[in-house]
Order: structure tokens, then sequence, then C-alpha cells
């Protein structure tokens, strides 16, 4: 017992097997503490340099940090908005389907591909993204800026190889939607049999019991799935460093070859090559990162736990 | 084997709560006491503390004395671990480990503490602790298959087979039968009247029918509202409690007028 | 909330044969449209996908249009809500179907015995195989592994034997931090912590593990800690009470009974590591010949493999894919079994008997 309930009380005798075995479980856990304070602090010791280096050797345009690291921070949340704005209504969809429209029998084998989906592992998301949709999807770009094209989003001139920002979006979105999915289907589960009912029994149709019980009842939990699947998105990798046709810029436009890319890929892309103060200004990109992944995760966590405090079932 | 506990003006506390208050009573060896009373009265709590189970709780802690053969368990250099050798105890919901199998569930006091046994003294041992749990004629050809694979009942004396398999002295039971069909119930209350003759039985029960039938000495214990700790009433010859008691509270609870 | 319960228009509804029908004949409209336009030359091949897209929203357009005007607006809007609901289920499947097919189809090209007995050593063009990255991958992994696994279980078991209080609310915290670590910052935190000691161009197997592991350790707590919770509590009090210690009972009583979970928590916690790229590309770096030796030289894994052959390929483009969806066939299957093997592990080590 590593805390004593009441000092004043005598302590028994430990058998040294005991604080043996409660100290390495000790040690493991703090171990955790300790590599969670590596990892910040090697990597602010990596990248202070960038901060405080000569603005010309930092970045091309001699500006400094700052102005090389905003459009990567552009870059990434844009397309990890764009990613969850297709996720996130798919997810629902499947989400709902799995708990009130698939059969029981079938549920559980449904939500078994769905699971696959997240075990693909992200570089072959990435050759698939590159060699099969980019490809499929060109000609509806070129459809789009020819059509639409008035709307900024869809202005030209249009990529020639399908290797836009709304392709890596269309790729982040199919990886995120899994994690969306199983959180709001757990979520959905659970919605109080009672409250589904009571909506059936004053005559509502499934969709209307749907909207009455189910969502209102979920509504925390999806906010804190998409969350997560926000934060996944934001620091996935090699998706967007496979498909991306890249540049520092920022610009909205979806469908053209200048496409702002994302911290995370930009790192990957050039760390292989990087030296000197180039590798510390990739760490330090690494930090921005982990912030804004950090507060998008501890924004979710704070909804969960929020939840956990007035849904008083148990 | 069996040894004599005295308790000295013992208070159990969950934190700052008082669960039970001020109890003093001696328990004479190879004796089956039962202590009964209503639910939340203190009695199991008390029973826990009889070989220091009651401290896993979080919080939980003891003050005052208790004596087995003179040596108190709550002595500051007393190992827990060691007093729970000595005081054995039986669960109210039949608890064998579903990962053992029946012989394993046996050997389990010996096996969990890493001691060495040869195979034929293992064999003796789990062949004596199944007769004297009154098992051993009905898994003796099956001693490999999960303890899970049996009954309810058969399960519980498998448990006792297991607590007696340490040869403790003194043998705890809580609420042993409750869990139980009235035919099983029978075999252990019989069980309980063979151990008396090796071990200091110890048992809590709702039934006052079994505390009459098994027990030698009944201890009445009663609370006086939510909130306030469980005491001590009255403690003597189970036929005096039950047909003369001298405490009114006593009488009510026996002749069914509450609990 | 819309609930006036205007009058039903009769008691009429459509009927499943109905429904079927306007299945069908949405999907003939469509693929006869995406057929003229192969047809007439306006596109190359038959576009599946374009084909059961168009089915799609036609058919939800059209039972809704039928449903407003025979069953009236509440009922339609229902079947509109099924309509999307089941159509998103099979939006999502498009992909997953499209990346093994593809997986498969172009993978299986190279699928043979150069490709598990031979390295890229000397290899320009066709030839040479993926062996090199196979072995890499699993030294890195198993590596990751031995580090991730005692950790991830003895930071568990503190929790849920041992910890109370502050600590043990804050690394609960913090693991849930660890989770959300983009797989390339733990990269990143991998080599800044092994330039420190051997300079920045270190590119070593065993940075790779460590960079993994910080992935690995809290997908590992998280499921070992659910699995331990759900240890009924009986059992620790039955060992207690016979006199074990309290460490025992824990090693030889708690762990036992959960060990299903727990190893099927790190085989999920494998195959989610073992894809992994970015950390790696970081810190293993890449080589075409054999390296054993975890502690020293460039490693090649599979997922960089897969990666570098996509993005370096050389003049015999063609030889070059097909190793990369070979290399990403090889992966997908590794994964996959892993996800199977533990489902069937967790069914078989479950304890058995019911109380």
């Amino acid at each position: 017992m590593p805390v004593a309930p009441s000092a004043t009380r005598p302590r028994s005798r430990q058998r040294p097997g005991d604080v043996l075995f409660s100290g390495a479980a000790l040690a493991a856990g703090i171990l955790i503490l300790v590599a969670l304070a590596a990892v910040t602090i090697f990597l602010i010791a990596q990248a202070l340099p960038a901060f405080t280096a000569n603005p010309a050797d930092v970045s091309k345009d001699g500006r400094g940090f700052w102005s090389f690291v905003v459009p990567l921070v552009f870059g990434t949340i844009w397309a990890a908005a764009l990613a969850l704005l297709i996720a996130l209504p798919l997810s629902i969809g499947i989400a709902l389907f799995i708990s009130h429209y698939a059969p029981r029998r079938v549920a559980v084998t449904l939500g078994y591909i769905v699971d696959l989906l997240a075990a693909v592992p992200s570089v072959v998301f990435g050759l698939w993204g590159i060699t099969v949709l980019a490809p499929a999807m060109q000609p509806v770009y070129v459809w789009l800026v020819d059509n639409l094209g008035w709307i900024p989003l869809f202005a030209g001139p249009v990529s020639g190889t399908g290797r836009t920002v709304l392709t890596v979006a269309i790729v982040l979105a199919v990886m995120i939607l899994p994690i969306i999915t199983a959180l709001s289907r757990e979520v959905f589960l659970q919605t109080p049999r009672l409250h589904e009912e009571a909506a059936l029994a004053l005559g509502a149709t499934r969709w209307e019991m749907i909207r009455m019980a189910v969502l209102p009842f979920g509504r925390p939990g999806l906010i804190s799935a998409t969350m997560l699947g926000l934060g996944r998105a934001l620091g996935e990798t090699m998706a967007v460093a496979m498909v991306l046709s890249p540049s520092v810029i920022i610009s909205f436009a979806l469908l053209t070859s200048q496409n702002p890319t994302t911290i995370a890929a930009n790192i990957a892309l050039n760390f292989p090559e990087a030296s000197g103060i180039g590798v510390n200004v990739l760490i330090a990109t690494g930090l921005v990162l982990f912030l804004i992944t950090l507060l998008v995760n501890s924004l979710a966590r704070f909804i969960i736990n929020r939840r956990k405090d007035f849904s008083g079932a148990n | 084997m069996s040894k004599r506990i005295e308790v000295r003006d013992l208070n159990v506390f969950y934190g700052n709560f008082k669960a039970v208050a001020d109890v003093s009573l001696t328990i004479e060896p190879k004796t089956v006491t039962a202590f009964i009373g209503p639910s939340g009265c203190g009695k199991s709590t008390f029973l826990r503390t009889l070989n220091r189970m009651h401290e896993v709780i979080p919080g939980a802690y003891v003050e005052g004395e208790v004596l087995i053969d003179g040596e108190n368990l709550y002595a500051a250099n007393t190992d827990p671990v060691e007093v729970r050798r000595q005081v054995g105890m039986v669960f109210q919901r039949p608890n064998p480990f579903p990962t053992m199998s029946i012989r394993d569930n046996v050997l389990a006091g010996v096996k969990l503490n890493n001691n060495r046994i040869s195979k034929s003294d293992a064999d003796d041992l789990v062949k004596k602790s199944l007769q004297g749990a009154n098992l051993w004629k009905e898994v003796k050809d099956r001693l490999d298959k999960p303890g899970s694979s049996l009954s309810g009942g058969q399960q519980q004396r498998l448990c006792i087979a297991r607590a007696i398999a340490v040869s403790p002295d003194v043998l705890l039971m809580d609420e042993p039968c409750s869990a139980l069909d009235p035919i099983s119930t029978l075999a252990i209350e019989d069980l309980i009247d063979e151990l008396k003759s090796d071990f200091t039985i110890v048992i809590v029960t709702h039934n006052m029918q079994q505390a009459s039938r098994v027990s030698d000495k009944t201890a009445f214990f009663n609370i006086e509202g939510t909130g306030m700790p469980g005491r001590l009433i009255e403690y003597g010859d189970t036929r005096t409690i039950f047909e003369r008691p001298s405490v009114q509270a006593t009488e009510d609870y026996i002749s069914g007028r509450f609990g | 909330m819309a609930l006036v319960l205007s009058a039903p228009p009769a008691m009429r509804k459509l009927s499943r044969g109905t429904l079927w029908a306007v299945v069908a004949l949405s999907l003939l409209l469509s693929v006869g449209f995406f057929s003229l336009l192969v047809l007439s030359g306006a596109s190359k091949d038959f576009n599946i996908v374009g084909a059961i897209l168009v089915a799609v929203i036609l058919y939800i357009i059209v039972t809704f249009g039928m449903s407003r005007f025979v069953e009236g607006r509440r009922k339609a809007t229902d079947r509109l809500a099924t309509a999307l609901v089941t159509s998103a289920f099979i939006v999502a499947l498009l992909p997953l179907v499209s990346l093994v097919y593809t997986a498969v189809a172009n993978g299986i090209n190279r699928f043979d015995g150069d490709f598990f007995n031979s390295s890229m050593r000397n290899v320009v063009g066709a030839g040479g195989g993926g062996l090199h990255a196979i072995v890499g991958t699993l030294e890195v992994t198993a590596a990751a592994t031995v580090i991730s696994v005692p950790i991830g279980i003895m930071t568990a078991v503190y929790l849920v034997e041992y910890g109370k209080g502050r600590l043990s609310r804050a690394i609960t915290v913090l693991v849930d931090v660890m989770t959300g670590i983009p797989s390339i910052v733990a990269g990143l935190f991998a080599f800044a912590l092994f330039a420190l000691f051997f300079g920045p161009g270190i590119r070593f197997g065993i940075g790779g593990a460590v960079a993994l592991s910080v992935l690995m350790i809290p997908v590992v707590v998280r499921s070992t800690e659910e699995m331990l919770k759900i240890v009924p509590n009986e059992l620790r009090e039955a060992s207690l009470a016979l006199g074990v210690p309290k460490w025992l009972t824990v090693v030889k009583v708690v762990i036992p009974t959960a060990i299903g979970g727990i190893i099927t928590g790190v085989m999920i916690a494998i195959s989610r590591i073992i894809g992994e790229t970015a950390p790696l590309l970081i810190i293993c770096g890449m080589s075409t010949s054999m390296n054993y030796d975890l502690f020293s030289g460039r490693m090649a894994t599979l997922p960089v493999f897969v990666y570098t052959q996509y993005s370096n390929q050389g003049t015999d483009t063609q030889a070059y894919l097909d190793r990369a969806w070979t290399g990403a066939l090889v992966l997908i299957l590794i994964v996959m079994v892993l996800n199977i093997l533990a489902r069937i592990l967790s069914k078989i080590l479950a304890p058995k008997g019911s109380r």
C-alpha cells in the first residue's frame, strides 16, 4: 500500500516480494511520466535553435521560422477540416446503420468490416490514393473546374494529376472514418431503450425516433469522437506525403496543382535529406503539430469527462 | 490445531465511517459460533477483521485487539499474510479459480505461494482435503476438470477444501450457503458439524434456523439506524439466545419481528 | 419536432417488391448511361464506382418522390433517412473494396519466391525482393513489443491494483495524451533523443523500436487496464484469504484470469504499429541490403520499403510499382492475420465456465 490511509496507525510489516512488485508497477507508471516529459523536453531542446537562428538560414524567403510554419499550419488544419467534413456525415450514417438499421446478427460483422479499414497501414492508403483515387478523381475535377469554376473553391487551373488537397482529404476521410464510426456506434447503442420505446410508442417513425432520442443523447459522444478523428487526421503523415503535390502556399482552392502541404507530410518528405539547422526547423514544426493535436485531444477528453459527470446512469 | 480467539474493544472503520463499535468477545476452540443480525449490522465486516481481510478494502482500518491464543493479530510486526494462513475464509459466493482444475484449486494455497510439494504429497493433500470437505467421492475421477464445471454446492465445498488444505486453525465462513439450494445447504451444514472437531469455526448467517442447527454459541449484532455503527448486542449459548434471550431486540429479531 | 399528426393519406404503403423494382431500375439506368459513355468514346473504361454512385442517388430520389406521393411526408422522410444511412455504409465500403482489390491485383505480380528470398542489394530495375524489409519490420516490431509490453502491463497493474490518488490520475491523463501523439512526432522524439548521444546522422533499428514503443505503450496500458478491471474482486479475495501475498495474487491469479484479453490487446497494438511508416522513415532510414543488427546501421522496414519503392522509382517504373504493391499486400496480410489471430486467441483463452 503506497499511501497509508491514516498516519496514526502502525504500518504492518511489508513482504519483500510485495515491495518489489508494487515498486516495479509504480516505476512503470512513473516511466510514462518521464517518457512524456522526455518527449517534450527533447523536442523543445532540438527545436530551440530554429527560433534563435539567423532567419535567413531558416527559410528560403529569409523571414524566419514563423513565416515558414504558418502555411504548414494552415495546410494541416485545412486538410484535416475537409476530411472531417467528408467523414462526419458518412460516419454518423454508418454508425446509425450498424446500431439501428442493420439486423442484429449482421451488425457485428459489419462492425468488424469497418474496423478492418482502421487496420490498413497508412502507407497502403497513400499508395492507393495516388495510383487509384487520384487518377479516378481527375476527370471529375476537370468537370468541376469547367462548370463550377466560378466558385472560389473550385477555381482553376485544374491539376493534371488529381494529386490535390481534395484527394488528400478524401483519403484522410477514409482513414478517420472507422475511428469516428466505432465511437459513435458505442454511443448510439447506449441510448436508453426507454427513450427509444417512448418515441416509438408516440407513433414516431424510425427516423423521428432517432432525431428525438438517439441523436440528442449521443451528441456529446459524437463531438468527442469527431475531435479524436480530427486529431488523427491532423497527425496523419504518409497518405498526405504520397498523394499531395505540395507547395508552401495558403490557398483555399481545392483542385489546383498548387496545394498547401501539412506539417507531418513536410517533415516526412524533407527529413531524410535535411541537415544542420534544417533538422531543427523540422523538429520545431513537429513540436507545433504536437501542441495542436494535444489541444484537440484534450478538448475531446474534456467533453467526454464532462459527459460522464452528468449522464448519471450509474 | 484449533485455537481460542479473544476480541477486545474492537472498532472497525471505513475511512471516517465507524462500521462496528466496541466489540469484545471470546470464541472457544473447537466450537461453532454463529453471527446473526439484520443486514448492514456489521457482522460480515467484523468477521473479516478476524483474519485481516478487512483491510483489503482501501481506507479500512481497525482499532483494538484480536488475540489468537494470546497473540495480537494487529500487533505492529504481524504480517497479515501469515494471519490469513492461520485463519482461513470461505465466502458468500463460491469462488473457485476459473483458470485452475479442481486439483489445482485445492492446492492453490500451496502453489500460489510458490511452495514446492512432491507429487505424492500433493496427491495426499488433495485427497485428504477433498475428503475433509465431503467432496472426494464426487470428484475423484475428474480432478483435472476446471473447478467451474461443478455445481454451486460442490463449488462451495471445493472452496472449503481449498481453505482447509493450508491447515488453518480457524475457519471463517461468510454466509456460505446464501447462494445455494436447500440440499447443498444441508450438505454444508453436515460438513460444518464434522469440521468442528478440527477447527474453530465462525459463521455469519442470515438464516436463524441454520444458526440454531449448526452453532454452539451465537452472537447477535444490531444497528441503531443508518450511519450508526453496528454493535454486539448479546452473546451466549445458542440455546439460551434462541430460547431465553436477555435483550428485547434479540427476541424481536429471533421471533421475526424485524430484520 | 414535427410530430403534428396529419391524417395519413389512407394506409397506402410502398411494398417491398416496388422498392426492389426501383433498385433494379436505378442500377439498369445508371449502368446503361455509363456503358453509353464507353461506347461513345467519352471515357475509356467502364466506371464501376461512378455507376454505383449514380444508381444510389437515383434510387434515393425516386423512392423519396414515390413515398412522398403515396405515403405522405413523414413516411417519405423516414424512407429518405433509411436510404441515406444505408448508402453511407455502401459508400464507405467502396474504398475498402477498391483498396483490397487493387492491392491483390497489383501485388500478386511479384508475390513470388524471389520477393521473399532476396533483398534489393544491387538490384536496379526488375527482380529483387523485400526479404530485408520483412526481416527489419519483424525485428523492429519485436523490439518495440519487448519494450512496450512489460511497461504497459506493469503500468496497468499499477493503475488497477495499487494506484490511488493524484499520481494514478496523472498517469491516466498522460496515457491519454500519449494516445494522441502523432506518429511522426514519436519519430522526431526518438531522433531527438538519440541524436543527442550519437550525433545528428544517427539511423538505426532500435531507434525505430523506441519510437514505436511511444505509440504502442498507451494502447497496451488501456487494453490491459480494461481487462484487469473485469477480473472479479472475489478471486483476489479468495487468493488473499489463502494467505497468498498481494503480488503473487496479482501474478498468479489476476493476470492469468485476464491473460486472453491482455494478449488480444497486445496483438491489436502490434497490428497498429507494424504498419507505421513515418517514424521509421526518420529514425531507421532505408537500406537496400540485409541488416540483422538492430543497434547499428540503417534498417529497411516493410512500410518504408513500400514508400521508397514508390517514391524513388527507377527507369523500369513497373518493376518498382509491382514491388511496392506486393509489399503493401504483405503488410495487409500480416495485419489481417494478427487481427484474426487476436480474435481467435481471445475466444480460446477466455476463462471457461460461468458462475
